[in-house]
């Protein structure tokens, strides 16, 4: 445990916060871009990891375990999340046959 | 003990209401008009037991019935006071009041309202007596507004004829000017003496000093009550607009009771107003000015009820002039002579009318003499009566009027003299259009022509009589109603008599003569002018003399207030409506739902569906929400 520890902070924090904002626009930009709902759905993962990840490895600077149960409970909302849109997604795609989300324009007033 | 039935007396024509009002179209005529004339005999009955008793012991009555309002200071008995004052007051309300159902019965036998009617005037005399019973300012106010109510209903009682329905609008409108001025006064008797019972009332205000500002203040404001109720000027245009309504409302509410309200309060107060002789001056002035002014106007009206009406403005404004120089006595002798001889004229009148198919102008009438004798005779005392001919009833409450206004100024006197002289002018002036002379009417109606039913007769018999002998109970040097009612006016007469300085016996008959004279001179002027169809006052639409047609057209009254009241406040309401209605609150309003329509109507374009945009304009948001928290712009 002490050397994982150790071994996180031996990298600046500089380095994670950098990356973790990388790896939240690439989600970002995932979800503005891509047409298909799946890959939106994953670039939406990769922004809560980012966060994680992030939560986590300020939990360890900080030497508080707050941020960690923090990183459960997003993935326990992840996951319900997961649930929840996968079936949606899968019913979007039993009634149009497709999974562009510029087709899904008919949920306006 | 009659003490412990005073509440029979208001309550037993609200019993009568209540039936009359509820049962009007269960009930045959009959009944009703049973019911509606038993509840005021009644009445009147627990009245005269009531008076008889006090006659008879000289002690008020004094009936505590519950505690009304009780907030704070602030303590409201529902309390009742009989005293010789207000004893006097219910035998006129209820008897008169009687009377006048017992002619309604026969007067509106044929209207479809017969039932509607008795039940207002039965809710009418509840709230005459409520008013004259009542031991405070404010039961009487309850009265006060109430009688008002009933007056508006009665007025108004053939709505569907427009003129008549404006007519009862304006006396409700005047009545509440008025009665604005009255409650104003009770708050002041409120916050300066802390309570609104007479006797507390009068009591402390006994010993503050004469011509205290506050004693002027509450008198002025009492008195502008009283002109409202009693039309007097500036408030007297409804009286001759209120005979629209049948001809019993005329005489009970419009001669014998509710306009007699104003005198009733102010000598019920009259301690109040001895103290403040500015206000004193006041009334007196008004009084007589309204009595020669009315009179002037009811020497060339030809319509047989306004010439009474205007008639009523005027002996009103006598009364006024009796309070105004402390003669309350001789004011409320008049009231109940005037109860007794105005209720007799109106009610022959109504005879009249109803014996000429509804015909109210007197130039189609003449030579009724014959063929309505009862009508005649009756008339004719009361004519007498009014014209102040002795011995009949008017003749003493008038002169005695008049000496208090002589030793009080001889300038009002001579006019009060004149003003007499035109009465007795008009009085016969209208009994010789009417009665001699030849039928000017239609032949329809000429065959129409008949006596009317006993049920009319007999009221009119009865107030005959009592306009005959009604005088009596004052002659000068035996004057039963002075000694009577000197217990309620003991504090002023103590004040009074500092100043006052009495006349001699030789002077007041002198005063008598003259004012006698002066009626029967004006009597044979009205027979040498108007006997036998002389002289019968022109078409509305030819040319009169300019004077005549000034008295004719009411000197412009009407039109007057039209101008200087009605006209601007219907500009400035215009003015309200047009632009501050529409323009501003309408428009703000309006404007404020149009303007988040035409915003959504644009906004709801941004709802397109596409999930891309959404996600874009929230990554948008977040992006500004977080630059706003790191830069705080």
């Amino acid at each position: 445990m002490e050397t994982l520890t150790q071994n996180i902070q031996s990298i600046p924090l500089n380095h994670y916060i950098i990356l973790c904002s990388v790896i939240f626009s690439i989600g970002v930009m995932g979800v503005l871009i891509r047409r298909n709902a799946i890959v939106i759905f994953m670039s939406v993962e990769l922004m809560l990891n980012s966060v994680n990840l992030l939560l986590a490895v300020f939990s360890v600077y900080h030497n508080d375990p707050m941020g960690q149960v923090f990183v459960f409970f997003i993935m326990a909302l992840a996951a319900a999340e997961v649930a929840i849109g996968l079936a949606i997604i899968v019913m979007v795609y039993r009634n149009t046959n497709s999974l562009d989300i510029n087709v899904l324009n008919r949920l306006k007033w | 003990m009659i003490n412990n039935y005073i509440w029979l007396i208001p309550i037993l024509p609200l019993i009568g209401f209540i039936i009359t009002g509820l049962g009007r179209n269960a009930l045959s005529k009959g009944v009703i008009g049973f019911i509606g004339s038993t509840v005021v005999l009644l009445a009147f009955v627990v009245s005269l037991l009531a008076f008889l008793q006090i006659n008879s012991t000289g002690q008020a009555i004094n009936v505590n019935l519950f505690s009304w309002i009780k907030v704070g200071y602030l303590d409201i008995p529902f309390a009742f006071l009989v005293d010789q004052l207000s004893s006097i007051m219910l035998l006129i309300i209820t008897g008169v009041g009687f009377l006048i159902h017992l002619y309604s019965i026969g007067y509106m036998h044929d209207d479809a309202g017969f039932c509607k009617f008795f039940a207002y005037l039965n809710l009418f005399v509840f709230f005459m007596l409520l008013l004259v019973l009542g031991s405070n300012y404010v039961i009487m106010f309850i009265g006060w507004e109430g009688v008002g109510l009933c007056s508006y209903l009665l007025i108004g009682f053939w709505f569907s004829n427009p003129s008549y329905a404006d007519a009862a609008k304006k006396a409700f409108v005047m009545n509440r000017i008025g009665d604005l001025g009255f409650l104003l006064g009770v708050f002041v008797i409120y916050r300066v003496f802390g309570s609104v019972s007479y006797a507390d009332v009068f009591d402390k205000a006994a010993k503050m000093h004469t011509g205290d500002s506050a004693l002027v203040l509450i008198t002025i404001m009492l008195f502008i009550g009283a002109t409202g109720k009693s039309a007097q000027i500036p408030l007297f245009t409804w009286l001759p607009d209120a005979m629209a309504g049948p001809t019993p409302v005329s005489a009970l509410i419009h001669a014998a009771t509710m306009v007699t309200a104003g005198i009733y309060m102010i000598a019920r107060s009259n301690i109040l107003f001895t103290m403040s002789p500015v206000t004193m001056h006041i009334i007196a002035i008004i009084g007589i000015t309204t009595a020669a002014f009315a009179a002037l106007i009811a020497l060339t009206q030809t319509d047989i009820k306004k010439v009474l009406a205007y008639s009523t403005v005027s002996q009103l404004g006598y009364m006024f002039l009796g309070l105004g120089v402390g003669a309350y006595t001789g004011s409320f002798f008049h009231v109940l002579t005037h109860a007794f001889f105005k209720a007799l004229l109106f009610l022959g009148a109504g005879s009249v009318i109803h014996a000429v198919s509804g015909e109210q102008d007197m130039r189609k009438m003449g030579g009724l003499r014959k063929k309505l004798p009862i009508t005649f005779l009756v008339m004719m005392i009361g004519t007498l009566a009014i014209s102040g001919i002795p011995p009949f009833a008017g003749f003493f409450s008038k002169d005695e009027i008049l000496a208090h206004a002589y030793e009080h100024n001889p300038i009002i006197w001579v006019v009060g003299v004149l003003t007499a002289m035109c009465t007795s002018f008009y009085m016969f002036r209208m009994m010789y259009l009417t009665f001699f002379g030849t039928f000017r009417g239609t032949e329809e109606q000429e065959h129409h022509i008949h006596e009317s039913p006993a049920s009319m007769t007999i009221p009119l018999i009865i107030l005959a009589i009592l306009s005959s002998i009604g005088g009596f109970i004052g002659i000068p040097g035996h004057h039963w109603l002075q000694g009577f009612l000197a217990p309620v006016l003991e504090k002023s007469t103590a004040l009074l008599e500092i100043s006052a300085s009495n006349l001699s016996a030789s002077a007041e008959y002198t005063l008598m003569g003259i004012s006698v004279a002066g009626a029967v001179i004006a009597w044979l002027y009205a027979w040498s002018k108007y006997r036998n169809n002389q002289n019968i006052p022109v078409a509305d639409t030819e040319e009169r003399p300019a004077l005549t047609n000034l008295s004719y057209n009411k000197f412009y009254v009407d039109e007057l207030y039209d101008t200087i009241i009605r006209k601007p406040l219907d500009a400035l309401s215009v003015f309200f409506y047009k632009v501050v209605e529409l323009l501003g609150i309408d428009g703000l309003v309006n404007g404020l739902g149009g303007g988040t329509m035409a915003t959504s109507k644009k906004l709801r374009l941004l709802q397109s569906g596409n999930v891309g945009f959404y996600i874009f304009m929230m990554v948008i948001g977040v992006i500004a929400v977080l630059v706003y928290n790191l830069f705080g712009f």
